[in-house]
């Protein structure tokens, strides 16, 4: 594919990179900040031809992309914060019945209806359950219109490895800034594994499939819960990270998605006023890269954590350091964005 | 039967017996979980036939519901799969919009449809999805305990309207029919009490329409059937046709409500 670069808006990039990444269907209801999404691909996906239908409801959403993923598509929708809420009981079912598919959450300020400006504040319910019962989505944070272009792909290629749910982490600032990207001019499709459990008509296979999260018999249930369990486990092989001027740093800086921009940039500046600091950027939320950064931590003399929540993922940050190293957190709220140098300020307090 | 035919003195002759009903092949041996009395086997039985009918079976999706029919994907030999309370409608979409030529149907009560999924069967009739839907209504919230519905009748005893339903505090029953027969996307609506064998064979004739209707690409087709809940009801099976024949059909009137199929049979 011959790549073209040029200026694009983040939500662009991640409807086209979802063209690119062979999603066959999208399922999705308007919400800002992300609506480029659906009315980008309600002209491309036909063009190509994919499958576009705009729900009634981000519950319908969620269910049609189930029945899409059961059926063996690679199945997408996305939506932004109080419309990822409404889908949390199909991704449990989704979960359960190991079905492998993308959601996209662009996220805004909360709680409620609270803002359309970005925010991080959705981390615990990406990347710790979010629905009922004991599951996971696999969770992917971009921090540029590249990587939403480039993350469908691999979204879904992980969701298919792992026939799980799959999650795109992004933040109103992603969707909505136009920065430069590198975008093929024509997509081709993409390879993909077989999937001989679909549900989508037995067509001579000898058996019938079944798409279902209902296991009645308490033990049975355990045995799939252990099973699950045991995938979450594995997708510790595929944790992806970042690390920018972190050899040499005395204060690593953890953060991710638009955050980890403002930080590497914030980095820079603490380093000509003479502090040596450094990012640590995890790219998958879930599985959480812990062994990388307890490697990358290594020596260092504090780390800081900067989040657009209250304190989200510092928790995990916290859990993978386990008091070896003095964990500080800068977090805003409500859409409000610091600039590098307030994150710089913090750097230079947490050296002292 | 092996057990019968080896007892002493019970030898029949080879050629002599004839097998002139046997399951349809689009049915499991699997025994059936429903309670006496009910009709959600014989509705299971005239899917099956059906699909067997139209030669469906290699290409169905059905989807099934939350709410008795929990299981029914135990029970067909086709593929399956199973949705989130009220959400069949909107799962069976997904399939049908990817897979247009497979013949995709849900399965769902009355709470399943009429309360938690309004919206899913409203939307996926106002797009004139090319889905049909085998709805059972028997006015209760059978599985759970046997609560009241949007469709319980009006003094309808329920373990959640003891002292009968009130229509001054829980409103009147909700008729889908009556509702889904004023929407332009609908194909194919009808009713049926599933009483006697006279009404079995009506309800196959408008099973058998609707699955013509999404075959024609027609619309969305719903064939609702008045079914009995003994249990939930307290009464006997045979006083349950009864009351669905002398009290239930007044309120839920059988009969097509739409029918846009070209003139046939």
């Amino acid at each position: 594919m011959q790549a073209k670069r040029r200026l694009i808006k983040g939500n662009d990039a991640l409807s086209l990179g979802a063209i690119a990444g062979g999603c066959d269907c999208f399922f999705g209801y308007p919400i800002t900040p992300q609506n480029e999404v659906p009315e980008l691909l309600s002209s491309e996906m036909p063009k190509n031809g994919r499958v576009f239908l705009q729900a009634e409801s981000e519950v319908a959403s969620i269910n049609m992309v189930y029945g899409a993923a059961a059926a063996g598509m690679r199945a997408m929708t996305s939506s932004s914060s109080p419309g990822v809420s409404l889908m949390m009981e199909g991704i449990s079912y989704i979960a359960g019945a190991e079905l492998p598919c993308l959601i996209v959450n662009v996220m805004r300020g909360g709680p409620g209806l609270g803002s359309i400006s970005p925010s991080q504040g959705d981390y615990f319910q990406a990347c710790k359950g979010g629905g009922h019962g004991d599951y996971r989505c696999i969770v992917l944070a971009p921090w540029s219109a590249q990587e939403m272009f480039s993350f469908p792909e691999l979204a879904f290629d992980l969701a298919d490895k792992y026939r799980n749910p799959a999650m795109i982490l992004a933040d109103g600032v992603l969707g909505q800034m136009m920065e430069p990207a590198s975008i093929p001019a024509e997509f081709t499709r993409v390879s993909r594994p077989e999937k001989t459990w679909a549900t989508n008509g037995r067509n001579g296979r000898s058996h019938k499939n079944v798409a279902n999260s209902l296991v009645i018999d308490p033990h049975e249930l355990r045995d799939h819960n252990l099973k699950l369990q045991a995938k979450y486990t594995k997708m510790q092989e595929d944790c992806k990270w970042d690390t920018r001027l972190a050899e040499d740093a005395d204060v690593l800086v953890v953060a991710y998605g638009i955050t980890a921009r403002l930080a590497f940039s914030a980095c820079k500046l603490a380093r000509k006023k003479g502090v040596k600091a450094g990012l640590f950027r995890p790219i998958t939320l879930y599985p959480y890269p812990s062994a990388p950064l307890l490697d990358v931590a290594k020596g260092k003399k504090r780390i800081l954590v900067v989040e657009l929540s209250s304190g989200q993922m510092v928790e995990d940050v916290r859990l993978t350091m386990n008091g070896a190293i003095p964990v500080d957190f800068y977090g805003e709220m409500g859409g409000v964005i610091p600039s590098p140098a307030e994150v710089c300020a913090k750097i230079m307090e947490a050296a002292k | 039967m092996s057990s019968l035919v080896e007892a002493p003195g019970t030898q029949l002759p080879d050629n002599d017996l004839q097998c002139v009903f046997k399951k349809p092949a689009s049915m499991t041996s699997k025994p059936l979980h429903y309670c006496p009395g009910c009709s959600h086997g014989t509705y299971h039985r005239l899917i099956a036939e059906l699909i067997d009918d139209a030669n469906l079976l290699s290409t169905t999706v059905g989807v099934c519901p939350v709410g008795c029919a929990v299981f029914a994907y135990d029970y067909f030999e086709f593929d399956m799969i199973q949705a989130a309370h009220g959400r069949a409608p909107a799962v069976a979409t997904g399939v049908k919009r990817c897979l247009p030529d497979r013949f995709v149907f849900t399965y769902q009560g009355d709470g399943d449809l009429a309360a938690i999924g309004t919206a899913e069967t409203i939307h996926a009739a106002a797009r004139g999805e090319n889905i049909t839907i085998f709805f059972v209504n028997n006015g209760i919230f059978g599985m759970t305990g046997g609560q009241m519905a949007p469709t319980s009748l009006i003094g309808q005893k329920t373990t959640t309207s003891r002292a009968g339903r009130d229509a001054s505090w829980t409103g009147q029953p909700f008729k889908v029919c009556e509702l889904l027969s004023t929407i332009e996307g609908c194909a194919y609506i009808a009713r049926v009490a599933l009483t006697s064998a006279k009404n079995v064979r009506t309800c196959k004739k408008y099973m058998r329409k609707a699955i013509q209707a999404q075959q024609q690409k027609s619309g969305f087709s719903l064939v609702e059937i008045l079914s009995p809940c003994p249990v939930q009801w307290g009464m006997q099976p045979g006083d349950a046709l009864d009351y669905i024949e002398n009290t239930v059909t007044k309120v839920y009137p059988p009969g097509e409500f739409v029918n846009k199929l070209p003139e046939s049979e």
